[in-house]
């Protein structure tokens, strides 16, 4: 007797396993196509054009490797590289600093932690466009910041990174940081919470001294959170696109270009998609650069572990 | 005498990894089966089998003469309790029980005199309206039998029902366990790794290791007459003393001594001379007035007390060789001393060295 | 405990210090103060210019407070501020962001929500493969799939109007209006899809990982109580996983608020969001600059994304941890 007043169904023989879990296929079935025709087959597809002299619209007319010499010949592609290379340098490290002081800090058990919290993250939830205009306004030379400095009397201040090509990527870092460490020092304030309270009161008892702990003990400890963080500002630094058009729009001239406008602007303005394809596989390449070795941190460790 | 589960070689693997193999069980009508085995032994995975929550790789398992392998679990008939309990969180406990019922479309009327049976022979009337998260520990597996219950199915399984449970209560749980399988007769399938709890429980272990029965039989045969020696290993607290020598013309020879093996049951015949393990469990050991009794006599020096209260338990030396001994609680016996020790070979087991099975 | 000297803790001697007022202390709270300077100056910075006359603003101190208060920046940034033909302000660009996002929202949690379910519970072979391929299609920048999709879009929109286009007889036949072409691409629709499609390797995560930390044995036991897999969904899951739709909605609400890029490309200007109509607003080049008014633009823009943070308090940092920790 079963809780179905029928008798049990005789299923004698092996169900087909196509029609298995059949439920659990068709609800996969969004996600099995993003996967396979957005990200495989997208990529793939951008990849295989950057190889042809698709302008206006994509076509198969083979150029062979045409367009990445063109590329890499271009000043303004150049530029971006480099500006990108030294936004992601800076931003890597001020990044990993600033956010693990502050989360050091925040784990001293201090008061008003949630308050300290709630201001250094809440840049986070704000766009890269209101980011960038908030910094464009106060670094506003007429009438922001380096004005208001005058105004109390140091006539000769200068302080105008945005209309300077020397300097024009550190006015974009000050706002990036401004928007970003928030997230990473909520991350690494988890990573230190995680960390046993034990490991403190032994490193008391042997005399260590709180800094010392921190960079002799805490930090090796924290190692996964660090590569974490790492591969979060680096996935970040490269998207690095809206921020650019708010604040500085690639200016003065081209001087803070960076490859993801590189690629937007070829693509949908420029008609030269050709182009287009070939920056933005040379930006998935150095994904792939970043991401391999950490992949192989990641599951190499997991395998000894 | 008929059989209400039929297991007949049953394979399952995960890969490469055979988990059971060529698997063989048959559980009569109203018996009360317990798997038991250490962690990783496939006891909870054979049960998950049964259920239907498993895909087998190869066998076939009948229940009531049903082939049910490829049925899915509610069609099996069979109602499972867990050891988390798994009771539906935001479910009141009417809820909890009536869930199964809804999904076989029962009508309502029969749906509330089930559930209102279930929760009186649990004695839970009182809680039907309360969500899990209000009951207590035992409480929630009264809910969780009772969603086994209201199913009226007549194979139960049970996977390690009362190890979340704080030792008293999981003494008080085990003796209603046992009642109630007196009061409803089905069939119960019960794993656990608690030997006691099997013990006290089963009308029949099944000792695993490996995805395979080392020693299917009552709980008597179980503790007295080990197959192997995983069995008489795992079986018993503290475990046997076991030592390794010759067993030679109807004795056992272990440095220069000899123990006549009279009494003992073999398992067929007079054995051939070999190397071979004997198995003497710690409270077979007599001690005191009673050791002028007992068939072979020796003296043990003692190295270590531990009293326990209801028992003393003693680490001694007989020769060069680790031995415990359990006795009462009352003794008093120091570490250094010499001890005075009986054994009866008849209570004792014997093994071959090599095949480590019962001789 | 509270004492950043490197040799604290060495030698006690001496009276106890006083824990409050300690040399470290003074340093911690001090850095904290200041550091929390840096962040809250452009917010403050956005509202004194934002209620301040463009006069007063050009007299030059842009933290100052405003020493006239004036709404009219505000009035003028929603209703009335320029972007290229169209001078009804921001608030086209508010409803059109509330119409990408409300079904974004709805579709991406879905789906997301129902796959997670499948991967954790009713794992089928391939399953997990195909998942692994999401979530490394996570890291590929955007760049690369953002032509395919634009292809992609078109192409289904005019397949979508191919496959309706049998009714339009009948609906002709009763009187009605018949499909006409259906475009995906450059449609509130399109960008739907779009947020959807990017939005579905975390939101995936999120509720794989959720749903992978609910007993197993909760969902064993509602398969022998004769559950499926959308009874065990709706009945069982679903009631117990309300936090972590809170946080999904915490997530999606922002990324989508906040995005730029997609809007761009995937929409035409009159119904751009509202971050692509702000940039074109402030960053026009015609006209004198209204620096009020572009700051009182910034500041309705960022709202959204402030109140949803500000309002879910701890849920959002859940929210966003669940996020960063990948894998």
């Amino acid at each position: 007797m079963t809780v179905a007043s029928d008798p049990p169904v005789q299923t004698v023989r092996k169900p087909n396993r196509m029609f298995k879990n059949k439920m659990a296929k068709i609800a996969s079935i969004p996600m099995i196509l993003t996967a396979l025709c957005v990200f495989v087959g997208g990529t793939l597809w951008t990849v295989l054009h950057s190889f042809t002299g698709s302008r206006m619209l994509p076509k198969r007319d083979w150029v062979g490797l045409a367009q990445y010499e063109r590329l890499w010949d271009s000043d303004r592609w150049i530029i971006s590289v480099k500006n990108l290379a030294l936004y992601g340098f800076f931003s890597l490290t001020f990044t990993l600093v600033v956010a693990f002081c502050l989360a050091a800090c925040l784990d001293r058990k201090i008061r008003f932690e949630n308050t300290f919290r709630t201001i250094f993250l809440y840049p986070f939830a704000l766009s890269f466009v209101v980011t960038g205009l908030a910094w464009q306004w106060i670094l506003n030379p007429q009438f922001g910041f380096q004005s208001v400095v005058r105004g109390w009397g140091w006539e000769s201040f200068n302080f105008d990174p945005l209309n300077n090509p020397e300097t024009v990527m550190f006015g974009l870092l000050i706002a990036g940081l401004w928007q970003g460490t928030g997230l990473i020092m909520c991350i690494m304030l988890a990573g230190l919470r995680g960390i046993d309270e034990d490991i403190w009161k032994a490193a008391r008892v042997d005399g260590i001294g709180t800094v010392k702990t921190y960079v002799q003990v805490i930090i090796p400890m924290m190692r996964p959170v660090f590569i974490t963080s790492l591969v979060l500002i680096a996935s970040g630094i490269i998207k690095l696109y809206d921020l650019v058009v708010a604040q500085t729009n690639g200016g003065p001239g081209i001087s803070s270009e960076v490859p993801a406008k590189y690629v937007i602007n070829y693509m949908f303005q420029a008609q030269n998609l050709g182009q287009g394809f070939a920056a933005s596989t040379m930006m998935l390449v150095s994904v792939v650069i970043i991401l391999i070795p950490w992949a192989y941190l990641e599951f190499g460790g997991k395998k000894n572990g | 005498m008929s059989y209400s589960v039929e297991i007949k070689k049953l394979d399952l693997a995960f890969g490469a990894v055979k988990v059971l193999q060529e698997l063989d069980l048959n559980i009569h009508e109203g018996e009360f089966l317990v798997l038991l085995g250490s962690s990783g032994c496939g006891k909870s995975t054979l049960l998950n089998c049964i259920a239907g929550l498993l895909e087998v790789t190869d066998g076939q398992i009948h229940i009531k003469g049903q082939n049910v392998t490829w049925a899915e679990p509610s069609e099996r008939g069979i109602g499972m309790v867990f050891q988390s309990y798994a009771l539906y969180p935001q479910m009141t406990v009417r809820g909890n029980l009536s869930f199964g019922l809804k999904n076989a479309k029962l009508p309502k009327a029969e749906i509330e005199e089930r559930v209102a049976r279930a929760a009186g022979i649990l004695q839970i009337e009182a809680l039907l309206d309360r969500k899990p998260g209000a009951l207590s520990g035992g409480q929630r597996q009264r809910v969780a039998i009772g969603r086994a219950l209201v199913r009226d199915v007549d194979v139960f399984l049970f996977d390690e029902p009362l190890s979340n449970l704080d030792a008293k209560l999981r003494v008080d749980l085990r003796v209603e366990l046992k009642r109630l399988h007196n009061q409803l007769q089905n069939t119960m399938i019960y794993v656990t790794h608690d030997q006691v709890e099997a013990m006290t429980l089963a009308d029949r272990i099944a000792v695993m290791k490996g995805g395979a029965i080392m020693q299917l039989g009552s709980p008597d045969e179980i503790y007295n007459r080990p197959r192997n020696l995983y069995v008489a290993d795992f079986i018993g607290s503290p475990s046997m003393n076991f030592l390794e020598g010759q067993f030679a013309d109807g004795s056992f020879r272990i440095d220069d001594m000899a123990m006549p093996m009279t009494g003992y049951e073999y398992v067929e015949g007079q054995p051939s001379n070999r190397a071979a393990v004997i198995g003497i469990r710690p409270e077979h050991v007599v001690t005191g007035e009673l050791v002028g009794n007992a068939p072979l006599q020796y003296t043990v020096d003692v190295d270590l007390v531990e009293p326990m209260g209801s028992d003393t338990l003693i680490y001694a030396k007989l020769g060069q060789h680790g031995f415990r001994i359990r006795m009462d609680g009352q003794a008093i016996v120091k570490a250094g001393e010499a001890l005075a020790i009986g054994i009866d070979p008849a209570r004792a087991s014997l093994f071959d060295k090599a095949s480590e099975n019962r001789i | 405990m509270a004492d950043l000297n490197a040799n604290a803790g060495v030698v006690p001697q001496g009276p106890k210090p006083k824990k409050r007022l300690s040399r470290g202390n003074i340093f911690l709270y001090g850095t904290l103060i200041v550091v929390s300077l840096y962040y809250l100056l452009p917010l403050y910075v956005m509202m004194v210019t934002s209620l301040k006359g463009m006069p007063e603003i050009r007299m030059g101190n842009v933290f100052g407070p405003p020493l006239e208060i004036t709404y009219q920046p505000w009035v003028k940034a929603w209703s009335e501020a320029c972007t290229g033909i169209n001078c009804d302000g921001l608030s086209r660009g508010f409803w059109n962001s509330v119409w990408i996002l409300v079904p974004s929202l709805v579709l991406s949690i879905s789906i997301a929500s129902v796959n997670g379910y499948a991967l954790a519970n009713w794992k089928f072979k391939g399953s997990e493969t195909f998942f692994t391929v999401l979530i490394i299609g996570a890291f590929i920048p955007y760049q690369t799939m953002l032509y395919p999709l634009v292809i992609m879009l078109r192409e289904s929109g005019d397949g979508i109007t191919w496959l309706v286009s049998w009714m339009n007889p009948i609906l002709e036949a009763l009187g009605m209006e018949p499909f006409g072409r259906i475009r995906l691409m450059g449609s509130l629709s399109g960008l739907v899809i779009v947020h959807s499609i990017f939005g579905m390797p975390i939101l995936t995560l999120l509720f794989r990982n959720y749903f992978a930390s609910v007993p197993e044995e909760l969902f064993k036991a509602a398969r022998v109580d004769g559950a499926g897999f959308w009874t065990i969904y709706f009945k069982i899951m679903l009631p117990m996983a309300l936090p972590i739709f809170v946080v999904a909605i915490i997530l999606q609400v922002t990324g989508i608020w906040n995005d730029f890029l997609f809007g761009v490309i995937y929409t035409k200007p009159n119904i751009y969001p509202m971050t692509v109509q702000l940039n074109n607003i402030v960053n026009s080049v015609q006209g004198v600059k209204e620096y009020n008014v572009n700051m009182a633009a910034t500041l309705l823009t960022g709202l959204v994304p402030l109140v949803i943070y500000f309002a879910s308090g701890k849920l959002f940092v859940r929210g966003i941890a669940a996020g960063a920790v990948k894998g």
